[in-house]
């Protein structure tokens, strides 16, 4: 069986992702496996939010509210853990990283799921407005709720643990991140070939016909809006732990705005269109932030040109155009 | 006495002024096909639309199956079991035919939250849409996008899908709309063949298709049904060919 074109690229582009920073840590240069890392989660985040936008076609503009609130998650147990002070209820911090991010993902799709019910009702320019401005509820609660650092954000003393790994070190914890971004590949891989997936794409090309079949369009979205916060969720907490920081901007609506860019860049609704655009972000902010704060200006240029000369992202330049079978 | 599968019971729909259907009365009976015809205008969108759940009526009852359908949208009617085609054809475009059909049998199944198990290998699901493909004469076309079918060959995958549906009674609008002449007689053939599957609401400006087809006849003019009968009674009555068929009188 040959492979397709977008296989062979797709697989390149997971190896490049793998080799770079296992080169780096080789050659001593511990910054550009951090870099990596930064790919790698800002990746996981734009698979979660692939799920919804480029499978379900919900553009959702509120996103960053999970990614925050798996950075919050990682950063509350973490100080709870640190300072020995129980959380509610008696429940003790953590710094265990499965049980951070199980809560992360818990969490995250406990809060999708209220926020998706009443923005699914609309559709549209209406949907995009609504997520956001949930977000930006839950971002100025953050700000304003002292007990976790408000505005000046929360710090994370030292990186959580992993059993038998020593995440303090660059390349572990990227091989850990970049572990999580191949499963969240493999779950949207899934999804999108499954029943729910066939359901889910025609809500989006057309969902009258989904009604017309008897499937109504409302509960198909809503479970991928879900489950699309909780990958999101989890891309948080990876997200916190690099930085050992978090703060309310990664639940502002730059960030969301960011996530949407990274899949635009990539490519929409194409399982590697994340990968490639994290990548393209990142190096563009690494290779031109150092020459000018207003690097994204320039990534504007190149999404300007995407947008009107390449619709299918960079994985549309590279592969071709989609095909389902 | 047989019960009818769709009855519809002084239906009424106003847009403001506008009345778009005017009591309009309607039953469907066991293995016939019950065609709906009227000059533009009439109301015949306004009533499938009511039918199928896309518009709430201002008033009046529709049953189906002995059934009250208020308050059910229109993915409760479909799995109520009613199956129908658009007046222009509604498909997922970027999906293969087969896809657009396997939908409809998953849909069937009542499985739409599996989330793993991969579509393309699951042989309960290609199998019976093939079947439908087949059916319909669509089987060499199975791989193509539906966004890449001939208008004629969209019309035919619609029907497959509704097949698929393995519904209790068809609501066809205009499925004859745009067809050739040739394409026009092989879905006569189809649709007449599809009477004994369950039956068929027929809405059709192509009048040979109408009278080759309809076993009863009713005829919408600004809202309201000024006749129904058989296809003799309905080329004879006086009031239609005034209204309908641009005779004078």
């Amino acid at each position: 069986m040959s492979m397709s074109r977008e296989t062979c690229i797709n697989i390149l582009l997971a190896l490049l992702l793998l080799a770079v920073p296992v080169a780096a840590a080789e050659l001593g240069e511990p910054f550009y496996v951090t870099l990596a890392t930064r790919v790698a989660i800002l990746a996981l985040a734009a698979v979660g939010l692939n799920i919804a936008l480029g499978l379900g076609g919900l553009v959702s503009f509120g996103h960053a509210a999970f990614f925050g609130i798996g950075g919050y998650v990682a950063g509350i147990l973490a100080s709870h853990a640190f300072e020995m002070s129980p959380l509610v209820f008696g429940i003790e911090g953590t710094t265990s990283m499965p049980v951070i991010w199980l809560t992360a993902i818990m969490i995250a799709g406990l809060v999708a799921l209220p926020i998706g019910a009443i923005s699914l009702r609309t559709t549209g320019v209406y949907f995009i407005m609504i997520t956001l401005a949930f977000a930006q509820m839950i971002y100025y609660f953050a700000e304003s709720w002292p007990t976790y650092g408000g505005a000046d954000g929360l710090s994370i003393i030292m990186r959580n643990q992993f059993p038998g790994v020593n995440t303090a070190r660059p390349l572990p914890y990227f091989l850990i991140c970049y572990c999580l971004l191949i499963a969240g590949l493999g779950l949207y891989w899934l999804l999108q070939g499954s029943r729910f997936g066939l359901a889910l794409q025609t809500a989006r090309q057309n969902a009258i016909r989904l009604s017309s079949v008897g499937i109504a369009p409302f509960g198909i979205r809503l479970t991928a809006f879900v489950i699309s916060a909780m990958v999101v969720g989890l891309a948080g907490a990876l997200f916190a732990d690099l930085n050992k920081f978090v703060s309310p901007s990664m639940l502002s609506w730059h960030m969301s705005g960011e996530l949407i860019v990274l899949i635009i860049l990539g490519g929409k609704g194409r399982l590697f269109g994340p990968v490639a655009g994290a990548a393209v972000y990142v190096l563009f902010e690494f290779a031109l932030g150092g020459l000018t704060e207003r690097w994204q200006f320039f990534l504007g240029l190149v999404l300007l040109g995407v947008v009107l000369f390449a619709r299918g992202g960079l994985l549309g330049l590279l592969a071709g155009k989609a095909r389902h079978d | 006495m047989t019960e009818p599968v769709l009855e519809i019971l002084n239906l009424r729909k106003n847009f403001g002024a506008l009345k778009a259907t005017d009591d309009v009365s309607l039953t469907l009976m066991p293995g016939e096909i019950h065609a709906l015809i009227g000059p533009n205008g009439a109301g015949k969108s306004t009533l499938i639309q009511q039918i199928s759940g896309a518009l709430t009526p201002t008033s009046g009852t529709i049953r189906f199956l002995g059934r009250d359908m208020a308050g059910m949208d229109m993915a409760a009617r479909a799995r109520a079991g009613l199956g129908r085609t658009f007046q222009i054809s509604s498909i997922a475009p970027e999906f293969s035919a087969l896809r657009n059909v396997i939908l409809a049998v998953q849909a069937r199944q009542g499985s739409s939250f599996r989330f793993f198990r991969p579509v393309a290998r699951d042989r309960s699901l290609i199998e019976p849409a093939m079947v439908m493909l087949e059916r319909v004469g669509l089987a060499a076309r199975s791989r193509i996008p539906a966004g890449e079918l001939s208008h004629g060959e969209r019309r035919l995958l619609e029907i497959a899908i509704a097949l698929s549906l393995e519904p209790k009674a068809f609501l066809f609008d205009e499925p004859m709309a745009g067809l050739g002449a040739d394409g026009s007689k092989s879905l006569t053939a189809l649709l007449s063949e599809l009477r004994h599957v369950a039956p068929i609401l027929l809405v059709e400006h192509d009048m040979d298709a109408v009278f080759a087809l309809a076993d009863r006849i009713s005829v919408l003019v600004y809202g309201r049904i000024i006749a129904t009968g058989t296809v003799e009674e309905i080329r004879s009555h006086p009031e239609v060919r005034r209204a309908y068929l641009g005779e004078g009188a």
